[in-house]
Formats: structure tokens, sequence, C-alpha cells
């Protein structure tokens, strides 16, 4: 975020009354079009001269509805945490817009972007590394109000980490103790507690409870689900693990090497996956039930995900790709609801020959692309 | 891999009857400057050939410590082993001699760990590690090893084996690397192999591909194979029984399929429900109070009881056995116990 | 610890709009609050900062007591010599005390730890010297701390250009031997005090701070408290001072610790080799150079100056150990 960039906007920087007005529920509060983050490559120390980039998030567009919490799945490397970061301002956009309220917010910077992230907040994944060490709980959830001073008179600050933390369900009277005396569930609560103070209206959490326990996770997924329906919070939630993605989201996204290949409701997405990758990640979760070990039909994707500094071209997913054809090399599928599927299985999947999976037939160099001619251009 | 010499100390060493490991009574603490954190206090189970076991629990279960307690690689002090019996073949591994159980360690039990980037050295390459397996314990010369280091990456279905024999671990993925771990561990065909979390650093869609590398092999070779984990799909996949551990000890064990649907502890009861299921779609998830204890100060009577739902004054006075299950009509059930006074209600409640 | 039930009682409090409170969260602080008041029983209701947690960990450890009433009483021994002696260490009487043993039974006389070969009293000298050594020690080290932290800092921080161009001017300092660079630098001061010993040791020491520091401050950086501080709009300066900076300075101050020895003995070393203080200061670098002609026959002359030295030095590095484990929460 340079000074550059804001001046550039000139009168475009909006004020902050801008961000005070209701949007309305299921109505789109954040809109991403075209998103771009490439990470240069470069080589030499003094002198540095760029050999290529890292294309971690290479155009994604998506909406995020009011009150509506929208799962993004993906693995390592396909992008997600850096969506996170490029939503948060905390790396500069490439290219693309994200509208917040309408408003464009990725080439913010000074007092507007500030007035931004008092609405968008975010809770980070390893609750170990997210609280400084240094500073006592009260602190770290007080921080906010010395920021964003407005928001809280100073008289009333420790009242209202207090109250925070009682929301987050801990008590009040650890105002004072280091994030070290905490358990990773424990400490997890602070973070969102933090991430609440500034009452935001926006979170995104960035795969909030892999790092916990099992038996923890599910207080903490609870807490989350709690805490947006009090304060109407819009969730974007990150994570890798489906089944919690899905019991907690609205919608869902999947994400493949810097790309969104599908976005649809949960049950569009879990039980109409029409993008082969869908098809294939759902199909390796391992299931916790013995029972389903032997009719489970797995697709087992081989090899491993491309570099990101130099993808496949065409659709990206076609090394992997059991469908894959020679328009798929040549052709970038764009996301949007094929016209040759309808009802469940209509919904946005960027792929030529999207389709269905039909059990039994996975695995297998499947043509399922007679219908799928001009589909989706 | 199966030169003449391999099956003929193989068949010499048949003869043993009986599990392949056996620990009873296993109990590990850990000297702090707060006090003595008990990580496992009482651990008996045991593997026979070609089984797999799981152990199934959480961090500061005593999972792991007791897998390196068995690998003998804990670092001693701060931990120590007060009790308890490691049988491997018969013979208590903690009472043999230095030597001989350097032998058994590597050669007859491998480990693979959860992180497979750490635990290969950065600065050799991975033919030379895996290379290095044969040249010290089977006295190989270069080449002959290097041989070996490729057949084993093309065992473990490393593409174009030859070409990157030479290649350093950082060069690749991440389930690459844990496929040159099982290589690894494959080399010197091992009776038994702990696979600590195996595939928690890795994506989904290569969990599935290592797993089933894994348990291919393990039939192959005829292995015991314990599986350490937390995640209950992976043991729902490939266990053929289990073992829940919290807080140091077994609170269940049981054959896979039973286990998942009739568990006979509140806490292996609590861990299923709180798995989203489709149906409790925007409800709130069953979550199982509390968190797990400190070690350094495990509750009175059941370490469990703060946190169950169950729990009576009984369940705060007396640490319980791990009664053997039964059905309802007293028909016992094979393999099953539950280290519940209330097993009973908590089977049958279903 | 009666407490322990108040804590285990505690209940949320109902709020209008707020309909319930985790309740499993709850039980959860209870079990882990057991483990709370066991570790910290007198702490845990009084107003807490690092600083203050470090201090109450610090009164706790013998290396440090040790180390700190050593360190006062040199410090103190510097700014009031005469409270310690009331010989004048300049005054030489060559023909009554030339070279004459100590008299163990001239407790702080004197003639305690003996006369040197000038016939001045070696213990006043002792004492005096403090005064050089403990003055060049802390503002070589307060210099270089100040000089290489917000290098070091600023180089870390901002990264790129500004990081590349930093480090390449802290790479040549890097490159010139302390002990010669001091050689070269002292030789242009027409006199030479304590406090050109000052600016040539800061002038060429900073650079092993500033290398510290921007690796420290590297490291920081990419955590995720301080991302969160970004996102949460904080400004480079609380960043840097509020989120960073604390946690980037106890290798810094452990450095700077042990390194402070450093100088003291650096110091002992330049004035040892003439180059460094010059008489009518006292120091024990000069006594411990003027001692070597005699070391065969008083061996005393070179060996209470040179054990000051050490003391002192060790003191220094003593306390360093002591400081780095108290401003780490997590080793507590």
């Amino acid at each position: 975020m340079t000074a550059n960039g804001a001046s550039a906007l000139g009168a475009a920087v909006p004020e902050e009354a801008a961000f005070t007005q209701e949007v309305p529920r299921g109505e789109p509060i954040l809109e991403v079009r075209d998103l771009i983050k490439h990470f240069p490559l470069t080589q030499g120390v003094l002198f540095k001269k760029r050999v290529g980039a890292v294309k971690a998030v290479d155009g994604v567009s998506f909406d995020l509805m009011q009150g509506e919490t929208l799962g993004i799945v993906g693995e390592s490397g396909c992008g997600k945490s850096t969506l996170a970061k490029v939503l948060m301002n905390l790396e500069p956009a490439t290219g693309g817009s994200v509208r917040y309220k309408g408003e464009e917010i990725s080439r913010l910077s000074g007092a507007a972007l500030k007035a931004v992230r008092r609405n968008i907040q975010m809770v980070f994944q390893d609750p170990y590394t997210s609280l400084n060490p240094r500073m006592t709980v009260g602190d770290i959830i007080g921080e906010p109000y010395e920021i964003h001073p407005e928001v809280a008179p100073k008289g009333d600050r420790r009242k209202a980490v207090q109250d925070l933390l009682d929301v987050v369900g801990l008590n009040p009277e650890y105002i004072n103790r280091y994030p070290h005396q905490f358990s990773g569930g424990q400490r997890q609560r602070i973070g969102i507690a933090r991430g609440l103070a500034l009452k935001p209206e926006i979170i995104i959490c960035d795969e909030p409870v892999s790092a916990l326990d099992v038996s923890v996770q599910a207080q903490v997924i609870n807490l989350l689900e709690q805490l947006q329906g009090e304060f109407n919070l819009s969730y974007m939630f990150i994570a890798h693990d489906l089944s919690i993605v899905r019991h907690i989201s609205d919608r869902v996204g999947v994400m493949y090497l810097g790309k969104m290949v599908e976005v649809g409701s949960d049950a569009e997405i879990y039980d109409h996956a029409t993008h082969p990758y869908t098809q294939a990640l759902l199909s390796a979760v391992p299931v916790p039930d013995p029972a389903a070990r032997e009719s489970r039909d797995r697709i087992v994707l081989t090899g491993d995900v491309p570099s990101p500094a130099n993808p496949p071209s065409g659709c990206r997913f076609r090394t992997r790709c059991w469908k894959a054809q020679q328009r798929c090399e040549v052709e970038v599928p764009l996301l949007a609801a094929p016209s040759w599927l309808d009802g469940a299985a209509s919904h946005d999947s960027a792929c030529h020959f999207a389709a269905e999976r039909e059990i039994g037939q996975a695995g297998q160099s499947g043509q399922a692309g007679e219908s799928g001619q001009g589909g989706t251009e | 891999m199966n030169t003449a010499v391999d099956t003929a100390k193989r068949e010499r060493e048949a003869p043993y009857e009986g599990p392949l490991l056996d620990v009873r009574d296993l109990h590990v603490e850990f000297v702090t400057r707060d006090g003595v954190a008990k990580a496992v206090n009482g651990v008996d189970y045991s593997v026979s050939a070609g089984e797999t076991l799981a152990v199934l629990g959480e961090s500061g279960s005593g999972k792991s410590v007791t897998a390196q307690a068995i690998m003998g690689i804990l670092d001693m002090p701060p931990a120590r082993i007060p009790r308890g019996e490691i049988r491997f073949r018969g013979r208590d591994m903690l009472t043999m001699g230095k030597e001989e159980r350097r032998k058994i360690r590597g050669q007859k039990i491998a480990m693979i760990f959860q992180d497979a980037l750490s635990a290969l050295n950065p600065v050799l390459s991975v033919g030379y590690q895996l290379g290095e397996m044969f040249r010290a314990h089977r006295g190989v010369s270069r080449a002959e090893a290097r041989e070996k280091a490729v057949e084993l990456m093309e065992r473990v279905r490393i593409p174009a084996a030859k070409q990157r024999v030479n290649d350093y671990p950082h060069q690749f993925s991440g389930g690459m690397r844990q496929r040159i771990m099982i290589a690894m561990a494959l080399a010197l065909e091992p009776d038994l192999i702990i696979a600590d979390e195996p595939t928690t650093a890795l994506d989904v869609t290569v969990q599935a591909q290592v797993m089933d590398l894994l348990a291919e092999l393990q039939a192959e070779y005829n292995m015991g194979l314990i599986l350490i984990t937390h995640d209950l799909g992976v043991v729902a996949d490939v266990a053929d029984k289990i073992a829940v551990m919290y807080a140091g000890r077994i609170v269940e064990t049981a054959p896979v399929h039973e286990l998942y649907a009739r568990p006979a502890h509140p806490y292996t009861r609590g861990l299923l429900d709180s798995i989203p299921r489709l149906d409790q779609k925007g409800q709130e998830l069953y979550a199982i109070k509390g968190l797990p204890p400190n070690l350094l100060r495990i509750p009175p009577g059941c370490a469990f009881n703060p946190r169950c739902p169950r729990a009576q004054d009984v369940c705060r006075a007396e640490v319980p056995d791990l009664f053997p299950v039964t059905e309802e009509d007293g028909t016992p059930l094979e393999g099953r116990g539950s280290a519940c006074f209330f097993w009973k209600e908590t089977l049958h409640d279903r | 610890m009666p407490d322990i039930h108040d804590e285990d009682s505690y209940e949320p409090h109902p709020k209008p709009g707020v309909s319930h409170l985790d309740y499993a969260g709850e039980q959860g602080m209870a079990v882990e609050q057991e483990t709370l008041v066991e570790r910290d029983p007198v702490k845990r209701e009084e107003a807490r900062s690092l600083w203050g947690d470090a201090w109450r960990d610090l009164r706790g450890r013998p290396i440090f007591l040790i180390s700190a009433v050593l360190i006062l009483l040199l410090v103190v021994m510097a700014i009031f010599p005469w409270a310690f002696t009331d010989t004048d260490p300049r005054k030489a009487d060559l023909v009554n005390d030339y070279l004459r043993r100590p008299n163990w039974g001239d407790v702080f006389g004197g003639g305690w730890f003996g006369y040197d070969a000038q016939g001045r009293s070696i213990y006043a000298r002792v004492i005096y010297g403090a005064r050089a050594s403990i003055t060049v020690g802390i503002f070589v080290t307060a210099a270089v701390t100040v000089l290489g932290g917000l290098t070091g800092m600023v180089a870390g921080y901002f990264g790129g250009a500004v990081d590349a161009v930093v480090s390449r001017i802290t790479d040549i300092f890097f490159g010139i031997p302390l002990l010669l660079g001091a050689l070269v630098l002292l030789n242009a001061f027409a006199t030479r005090t304590v406090w050109s010993v000052v600016i040539a040791l800061g002038v060429l020491g900073w650079t092993q701070i500033a290398r510290v520091m921007r690796g420290a401050v590297l490291t920081v950086k990419q955590a995720d408290f301080v991302v969160a501080g970004r996102a949460l709009g904080a400004g480079t300066g609380r960043l840097m001072f509020r989120h960073i900076l604390p946690n980037a300075i106890a290798p810094v101050i452990v450095v700077a610790t042990i390194a402070l020895g450093g100088y003291i003995a650096t110091e002992a070393t330049l004035s040892f080799l003439g180059i460094g203080l010059q008489d009518p200061t006292i120091s024990w670098g000069i006594d411990i150079s003027s001692a070597q002609k005699v070391i065969r026959t008083a061996p005393y002359v070179l060996f209470f100056p040179a054990a000051a030295l050490s003391v002192t030095v060790l003191a220094f590095i003593m306390l360093g150990d002591a400081v780095r484990d108290a401003l780490d929460p997590k080793l507590r």
C-alpha cells in the first residue's frame, strides 16, 4: 500500500461515513472481482532482477453476502491464505478489485485504510503465534481501542475488554495474564475477542481450528456460530477440513492453484459437485465410518500440484484430471454455471466438461464432454 | 529385495508364536521444572504380524511418547520409565543391552514421522540416505546401495526414481518426502512399523495416496503397523483395532467397526459425537466440555471425570481398570475393553 | 490457594442481547485454572507487565543477585572511589613502598594489596581503576546498542533496498577488526581520555548488535501477531516498538551485556598496548601493562588488577545470562 496508490485514487478515497450504512441480509457486502496476487521472483542481492512470478491468486471473483458464511477450501498452495491476506490489505493486490459496500478498498492507504480495517477483521490459524507473548491478554484485546480510540473512550476500555472476554467465554479476571498461560483453545478465544473488539462486520477466519485438538475444535466452531448470530457477522471461513466447512458454511468456494474452480451452496458443492477437482477432493476425505471403507469410491489423483510459478496453460487442473482433453490445454474455463446442467448441478463451475459424478465412472479416463461444447464462453 | 539370505533369516526367526510387540503396564514420566509430568500411566497393547493397531488420542494423551519409548528414542533424562515391559518377540527391550536394542531399532522396528522434512537430513541426497541403511546394516558396496535405493524409491512409487535418486529432500513435495520416509522405514524389511501421524502434514488428496501405499506395503510384507493419529477418519480407513488414549492411559480398546458403531467410553463417544454430521447442519456441534488435563496434575480418579457427562463420585475417587466389555446378556465382546465404571450404560445407551 | 474455588464457580454474567455463553469453555478454564494458580500463586492478582514480571523473576535468581551485587559495588566504586580508600592512588613513595608485599592485616588500608614498582598503593589503584573500566563498558555498550539496534531495526523492518544498503554498510564496518581499528582511530586523538576510547569502540562495535537485531526483527516480523497488528491498523511506530522490539530485544540485551565485558577487556588491552588510556588516568589495563616488568619478582602487582578485570567481565556476562532467561516468559 504505497502513498502513490492512494493519491492516484484521489477523490475516490471513501469517507469513513460511507461504511456506516447497513447492507441488507443476503446482499453482497464484499465483492471480489478478478483479484490477482503475484509474488515476483527475483535474483541478485543489491540489484534485483525479476525472473518470474508466483501466481498465488490469479483472477478470483466471488461475493460475500451480508450475514453469511462463505467457506473456502483447497489444499496447501492453492492460494486461499494469500487471498485472505489480500482481502485484509496485508498484501497489496497485483490486480483486480475488492469492493466493500460498493467502495473499492484494495488500493487504500492511510486513514481510509484504517477506517476499513475497523470493519474487516481476521482470526488466525495458529493461536500460539498470533498473540504477542510480551503483552497481557488485556493489552492484546485492548490494542484495537488504542489504535482506533474513537471506538471506546479511554475510561471504558478495561470494561470493554472484560466484556469481550466474557463474550468469548473466558473469565474477565484473566485480563492480566499472558498468552502462554492459556491452552490452545483458550488462546483462540482471545484471538477471536481481539477480532471482535472493533465491532467489525466481516471476519476472515484463516484455518481457525486446524491447530486445535479435536475435542476443542467443536467448542470454537460453536463459539463462532454463536457470535455470528449475536453480532450479525459475515464470515469468510478458510479451512482444509471439509466436514467442518460444510457444517459452518452457507456457501462454499473451492480453490485450486490460485483459481476458484467451483462455487455454490454447501449442498451444491458437497452433493452435486461438477468440477473434477472438487469431486476428487471430496472423495479423498477420510470418512470416520469404517463401514464405508469398502463401499467408498475414491478418486486417487496422480501426481502433485504443479508449481504456481509455472502453472499449466488452459485449465490448471488438466495435468491431474482424468477428463482432460485438447481443449483444456488451450482454453481457460470460466467460472460460470454451465448451460448444459440444471437443478442443483447448475452452479458456478470452471470446467469445460462439468458434470456430476456418476459413482463408478470416476477415475477412468472419462469423456463427459459431449454436451459441454461452447458452454462457458 | 528378497535375497536368499533375507528369506533364510526370516524363516529362522519365524517360530516365535504370539504377538510381535507386547507392551505391558508401561509408565513414562518427564521431570520438569514444575514437577513430574506423567505422560504414560500404565499402557498395555499388543500388535501381531499383519495387524494394524491405531492409537487414537489428542495432544498430550501419551500416544507419541509410548511410541518413542518403544523405539527407545526418548531423551532420558528428562524422561524416565519407572515401570513396564516392552516385549518384542517375547523379549523385554527395556532390560536388554544397548547394542542388542540398537539392532532391533531400525532393523526390526522402524518409525515414520509426521514431519518428513525435518526427519530427513537436508544436506544428503535421498539416495545416499536410503543407501546408507544398506551400507550400515548389510555392508553392501556403494554401487549396490545406490541400486537398492532406486529400487526402494520405485517401490514407494516415486516417479522417475533413477533420475531423482541424487536429489535432496527439499526438492521433493510433501507427499513424495513422506514416501521416502516410508521407503527408509521399509529398507531393512522390519517386522513392525510405527507411524506417528504419517499423513497429518499432507493434503487430503495426497493423504489418501500415502495411506493406501502404507496399507498395501504392510499387507505385502505382512508387517505389524502401529498407526498413531488424532484423525478419526484416517483410523476408520485402515485400522483393524483401535486403542483410544487419554491422559496417558488407554481408555478404550475395540475392533474398528465396533468402536465407531458402539463406543463404550464417554470420551470416545464424545469424540465421535463432535464430528460435524449432515443432519446437524445449523445446530450447535456436540462439544466435550473443558480441556485435556495438565499432565502435571492429572485429576484424581478417572482422568476424564471433570469433562465427563456421566461422572459420579466413584469416578473422582477411583481409577477405573480397563474392564472387559460384554453384551447385555454377558456374551464377551472379543478385544473390547473400556476404562469406565459406566461402560455398560455408555455401550447400551445408543 | 483458597481462591481456586472462587475461579471454579465463575459464572458468565447474563447480559441483555447475549443469549448464553459457552459453558464448555468455562469448564475448560476451571481445569486450566489449577495449573495457573499452581504456577504463580503470588503474582496472579498484581498488575503485570513484561519488565515487572522479569524483575520479579530476576529477584529469585542467585546468579542475578550475585552479579547484580558485584556490579552495583563496581558502579559505586566508580562513582565514589574515595569512600573505599583514603589512600591517594597517585601517591608514589619509591623509597619506602617500592614493591612492598601485601599486608593482609591492613584491611582497606593502602598496603592491603601491596605496592607497585613506583611505590603506589595497589588497593587504591584497583579501586580507582574501576571508574575507567565501568565508564568505557557502560557508555560503549549504550552507544552500540542504540546505534546498532536502530540500524538493525530499520534494516530488518523495512527490508528490500533499505536492508540491502544498510546491511552492506554494516558489513564494511564489520570487516574492520575491533582492536586494529581502535588502534588506528585512537592514534588520531592528540590526548586520549576515557571518552576517546568510548567513541572509538562505539564507532567500530555497533555492527554485531545491528546484525543480531536485524536477524531477530526479521524473525519476529513474520509472526502472526505482527500481521494481526497490521490488520488492526497499527502504524509503523506501534508495530516496531510495541510488537517487534519487545520480542526482538532479548538476544540484543544478551549480546550487549556480554559485549560489555568484552569492551572493558578491550579497553584494558588498548591501555596495555599503550594506545588506550594514558597516565594520569588510572586503569586496570595500564596497571596490568606496567606489572609485566615485575611479574617474576612481584606477581601480586599483576594479580589484583587482573582479578578485578576478570570479576567485572564475569559479572556482566552472568548478568546477561540471567536477564535473557528472565525476559523470556516461556522459560519461566
